[in-house]
């Protein structure tokens, strides 16, 4: 495995820019995950790395080699598609032999390492199987053992697990986060669902609009969001427009109101208070209690997600853990609450 | 025979449904069987009907009198006979069979030269050469007969060559007839593939040249087969085409039995008909149990 060090790449199609000045190193075995919605430049960037689109300038580095007009069948980066594209015309052993002929790995070694690749996904059983008499699991098992079993410098997959139903895609994804800590991969994994980047990755890059928008840990990204837009994207957050008036307390723009925050920053212009740190309660508590009325009440069996239409006419979003009935007695609908969260809670964005 | 087994699977379906009462009322039991057995009846009849031309065809090849009429007065095998004898028919049936062959192949390859470049590259105009590499299908046979024949002219005119009647001309011509039905068949099916399985064996190490070989070929070998075979059963029964261009003693089998029906009303043409239809039956059941034709078209 590799590092891998990315310099101000940048793709344009026509006049239209699809990914610029993204820089990012990844070090020897980190999964970092690319995040963001359809259109935001992550999987341009991941096909750049594999070499299926030349980069319109910028640098990328494989270990120590410049790799940024390399052809894509030298670049030995193994790559997982979203729709697994398994050799519909050959078994599931033909299918890992491939890239090994193409390695010119040896005949004799050629069989020990397809065994061992697809030992490693539990597919071993299969191997004489064709593609199409395999579950959408297993076919993505299967591509899994192909990618690695020519032990690429870089592990790169696709949004691996879109097509996967949602009980297996747990499962996959657990399995290839066991795959990259044990063989020490370094691994890039495009994906659009905040919570697979979350539960996977060592670092995330959150893109939007052909840039990176933050780079850092999933607690980094998900408890201090550089930006309104990371905040916003990743979970839900319930926003707060106004000012500071003096250190630690910020007025709101629309109602006057009040609330304290943490930090001594002055060139606040928006706060953000995330669901979950928001409670509800009939008397206020804490420093800083807002009062409202619940609008509406939705059971979501292990939370409960909570409107309240505050007096001032805004409505939060709460996010109650579900601790049986009575302690949920004062929620419910068209009931007088305070929503009550602490000033350490509070996100300030200075945009 | 994609037709045989659709058709069959609806009868199984209809089966089901029979025996299937959602509601076991003692009336309704009675009237399912009825409907199921109307069904049965009118596939039968379809069927009939469609392969009646077929039926009769062989059915007269082995009627004994020189002249139709009904019921025959005996059967023979002596128009068989007398069909693989004529020489006019025996030397059709060679030049169809080399004609087809060539036409066939050649025209294949360059059908899927041409899907591919149609739908890999998307250059301009692609759309408007697709359409072009599929309108002899709507052109009359006839109409691109003359056509061809009236171009042919002017090349012997500019080239001072013999193009009309030699068999280059033929072969060339039934190349462009046979070059829509390839393009047909392999662009659809490349429609189908997804992109990401060359881009996988690319990114396996495979340069573009093997991944071509390897992967896309292959993947594509139903459509193939199915446009080889389509190709040579257009060429092989192409009558209108060939009219105008065939030379003194290169007449296709087409031109042969019509040449022979101005003059003689009599089983032979069956017989001769009755070979062209098992020959060509025996070459699709031989290609269906290698590539499942049914898939394809």
């Amino acid at each position: 495995m590799a590092k891998v060090s990315i310099d101000r790449l940048k793709k344009t199609f026509g006049s239209a820019v699809a990914v610029s000045d993204f820089s990012l190193d990844i070090a020897d075995g980190e999964l970092v995950a690319f995040l963001g919605p359809s259109g935001c430049g992550k999987t341009t960037t991941l096909r750049m790395i594999a070499g299926f689109i030349e980069p319109t300038t910028g640098t990328i580095r494989i270990g120590d080699d410049d790799v940024t007009r390399m052809p894509v069948h030298k670049r030995n980066t193994g790559m997982v598609f979203q729709r697994y594209a398994l050799f519909p015309h050959m078994t599931v052993s033909q299918n890992v032999l491939f890239g090994l002929e193409m390695h010119k790995v040896e005949p004799t070694e050629r069989d020990k390492r397809m065994r061992t690749a697809l030992d490693m996904v539990r597919m071993s059983s299969f191997h004489d199987r064709y593609p199409r008499q395999l579950s959408g699991g297993q076919q993505q098992r299967v591509a899994i053992a192909r990618a690695l079993a020519i032990q690429p410098r870089v592990f790169l997959l696709d949004e691996p697990l879109s097509n996967l139903d949602a009980k297996l895609r747990l499962e996959v994804r657990e399995e290839i986060r066991d795959l990259q800590r044990n063989l020490g991969l370094t691994t890039i994994f495009v994906t659009h669902d905040q919570e697979e980047a979350l539960a996977i990755a060592d670092r995330m890059a959150i893109m939007y609009d052909g840039k990176i928008q933050q780079i850092g840990s999933p607690e980094e990204l998900y408890e201090r969001p550089d930006n309104l837009f990371v905040a916003d994207f990743l979970g839900k957050m319930n926003f707060f427009e106004g000012k500071v008036s003096e250190a630690g307390k910020f007025i709101t723009t629309s109602h006057q109101r009040e609330i304290f925050i943490d930090g001594t920053e002055r060139n606040v212009q928006k706060i953000g208070v995330r669901p979950e740190r928001i409670t509800l309660s009939a008397q206020p508590q804490g420093s800083n209690a807002l009062t409202g009325v619940v609008d509406t009440a939705i059971y979501l069996g292990s939370i409960l997600d909570v409107r309240v239409r505050l007096d001032s006419g805004e409505f939060v979003s709460a996010q109650l853990p579900n601790r049986g009935s009575e302690h949920a007695q004062h929620i419910s609908e068209g009931a007088r609450v305070h929503a009550c969260f602490e000033p350490k809670d509070c996100v300030l964005f200075s945009e | 025979m994609g037709q045989l087994k659709q058709v069959s699977e609806l009868q199984t379906a209809a089966d089901a449904d029979a025996r299937i009462t959602p509601f076991p009322a003692p009336h309704r039991k009675s009237r399912v069987p009825w409907v199921a057995w109307l069904h049965r009846t009118f596939v039968v009849l379809m069927y009939l009907f469609m392969l009646s031309p077929l039926i009769f065809v062989v059915w007269l090849s082995f009627f004994k009198d020189a002249i139709l009429y009904f019921p025959p007065s005996g059967y023979t095998l002596s128009w068989y006979h007398k069909a693989v004898t004529d020489s006019a028919f025996v030397n059709g049936f060679l030049t169809s069979l080399q004609v087809a062959i060539i036409a066939s192949l050649c025209g294949v390859t360059l059908g899927v030269a041409a899907s591919l470049g149609i739908i890999r590259y998307a250059f301009k105009g692609n759309n408007l050469v697709n359409t072009l590499l599929l309108s002899p299908l709507l052109v009359p046979g006839i109409v691109a007969g003359v056509a061809i024949y009236l171009a042919y002219l002017q090349v012997e005119n500019l080239l001072d060559m013999d193009v009309v009647g030699t068999y280059g001309g033929l072969v060339l011509a039934h190349i462009c007839l046979t070059i829509p039905w390839t393009v047909r068949l392999v662009s659809a099916s490349m429609h189908g593939l997804d992109p990401s399985i060359v881009e996988a064996a690319r990114n396996l190490g495979a340069n573009s040249r093997v991944a071509f070989w390897r992967i896309t070929l292959p993947m594509l070998r139903p459509a193939i087969v199915a446009a080889t075979l389509f190709s040579f059963v257009v060429s092989f029964e192409n009558l209108e085409l060939s009219l105008s261009l065939v030379g003194p003693g290169r007449t296709t089998l087409p031109i042969a039995i019509m040449q022979y029906l101005e003059f003689n009303l009599d089983p032979t043409i069956a017989a001769v008909s009755a070979i062209q239809i098992l020959l060509l039956g025996v070459v699709m059941l031989v290609t269906d149990r290698f590539v499942k034709l049914s898939q394809v078209v």
